[in-house]
């Protein structure tokens, strides 16, 4: 079976963005993205999911190269200095190039 | 002992549970759940004295409710700038907290006026929605100023379909359209059991509550002080403008109450997006863990006397 190279993008983020985020995504061309509940412990303290108004959630992209630089980029310049915010890449394997 | 309503002991429990760290957590689907019955309860109440008569709006009602709300946020941004010594964000966004309202208060004000048999103006949700936004508003104006770019058309769009606001006034008018009579099948579920989902809320609150803590250590003195004295400065604002307006005593306790609340919902969302400098964990941890439980367990009974002297 063939496989193809593409980049799985992952944000942990606070809940509060993820509209915003969203937003963002369909003026960058992000065509989908996966999104759940997360909690965990980072710079900014412990966060928690069992309440919405505090609690983080995971983003998961998974889309070419370029796009997946553009949307770091992106959110490392609008979010980083103020929000609770993690992303990293990886290169992953997908079996229909055309849906990513 | 005093004689705290069994709700406020849930929430004591709920405090007590978490600071020492208990296995305790309901789940999230589980607080949704249970504020959206006791939003849906509000309302319908609300919905259903309207329905016997007690009469719409008057105009100044309306203007006196929404001015108190764009007012409260000014003395707050100015004790916070000058005697806290925050920033300019940080002293707005505790403006919009403090000028906004809890509708977990508003619910334990209700059931400590049920209780004692004390009736209030029917229209006292449509009180929770007008006071909710425009303090809001008002916080991020003191932040930004009105050059500031802000997505006014989002962000007010966010604040009116909030959920608090959708299911209050959704609750108002389907319980005003039904009346006394036609609620009478759902009344189970809304009605009877409305101490027993505002205890389940308490509970949770109160786990909410002590999860503040580590900031509250970290953070102390001035939102301590602020929000232990804000509460008390705003219930006597209320209770004079119910009584201007020419509200019952118990419709001046639920003003007093609703002023001297601190929102803990719709203005950390919408600040956390308009005003993302403001560190969001100073106004929510005054308002969770000092102003919430100080209004149910000391304020509230502190207002309806308020108001009682005030009507004479």
């Amino acid at each position: 079976m063939e496989h193809f190279q593409r980049r799985l993008l992952t944000i942990v983020t606070e809940a509060a963005l993820e509209r915003e985020l969203l937003a963002e995504f369909d003026a960058l061309g992000v065509r989908g993205y996966t999104i759940t509940d997360a909690r965990g412990k980072g710079g900014r303290g412990r966060r928690q999911s069992e309440w919405a108004q505090q609690g983080n959630i995971r983003i998961e992209i998974v889309c070419d190269a370029p796009l997946a630089e553009r949307v770091a980029a992106r959110l490392r310049e609008r979010y980083y200095d103020h929000y609770a915010m993690i992303l990293f890449l990886q290169d992953v394997s997908v079996l229909r190039p055309d849906k990513f | 002992m005093p004689t705290l309503d069994p709700v406020i002991w849930f929430f004591v429990l709920g405090i007590v549970a978490g600071a020492a760290r208990a296995d305790l957590r309901l789940p999230a689907s589980i607080y949704d759940f249970v504020s959206t019955l006791l939003l849906l309860a509000i309302g319908l109440k609300g919905g259903v004295e309207l329905a016997r008569g007690d009469g719409g709006l008057p105009l100044a009602e309306l203007g006196g409710v929404l001015l108190l709300g764009f007012l409260l946020p000014l003395p707050v941004f100015a004790v916070a700038r000058h005697l806290g010594g925050l920033g300019r964000a940080d002293a707005a966004s505790f403006a919009a907290h403090y000028g906004s309202v809890s509708v977990g208060t508003y619910a334990v004000v209700v059931a400590y006026l049920s209780t004692r048999g004390i009736a209030f103006e029917g229209r006292a949700p449509v009180w929770v929605v007008l006071l909710e936004v425009p303090a809001i508003v008002a916080g991020i104006l003191l932040a930004r100023g009105l050059s500031g770019e802000i997505a006014w058309g989002r962000l007010l769009r966010e604040l009116f379909l909030g959920r608090s606001v959708v299911l209050l006034l959704g609750g108002l008018a389907i319980g005003w359209a039904a009346g006394p009579g036609g609620t009478a099948s759902i009344q189970p579920l809304f009605f009877d059991l409305f101490k027993g989902i505002l205890a389940l809320f308490l509970l949770e609150m109160g786990l909410i509550a002590a999860a503040q803590l580590p900031t509250l250590r970290r953070h102390g003195p001035f939102i301590v002080a602020f929000g232990l004295l804000a509460p008390p400065a705003f219930a006597v604002a209320g209770a004079l403008l119910g009584r201007a307006l020419g509200l019952s005593p118990g419709g001046m306790t639920v003003l007093a109450t609703l002023a001297a609340s601190a929102s803990y919902i719709a203005a950390p969302a919408a600040i956390r997006t308009a005003v993302p400098e403001a560190n969001p964990a100073l106004p929510l941890t005054a308002s969770l863990a000092i102003t919430f439980p100080f209004n149910i367990i000391v304020g509230i009974p502190l207002y309806e006397r308020l108001a009682a002297a005030l009507a004479g």
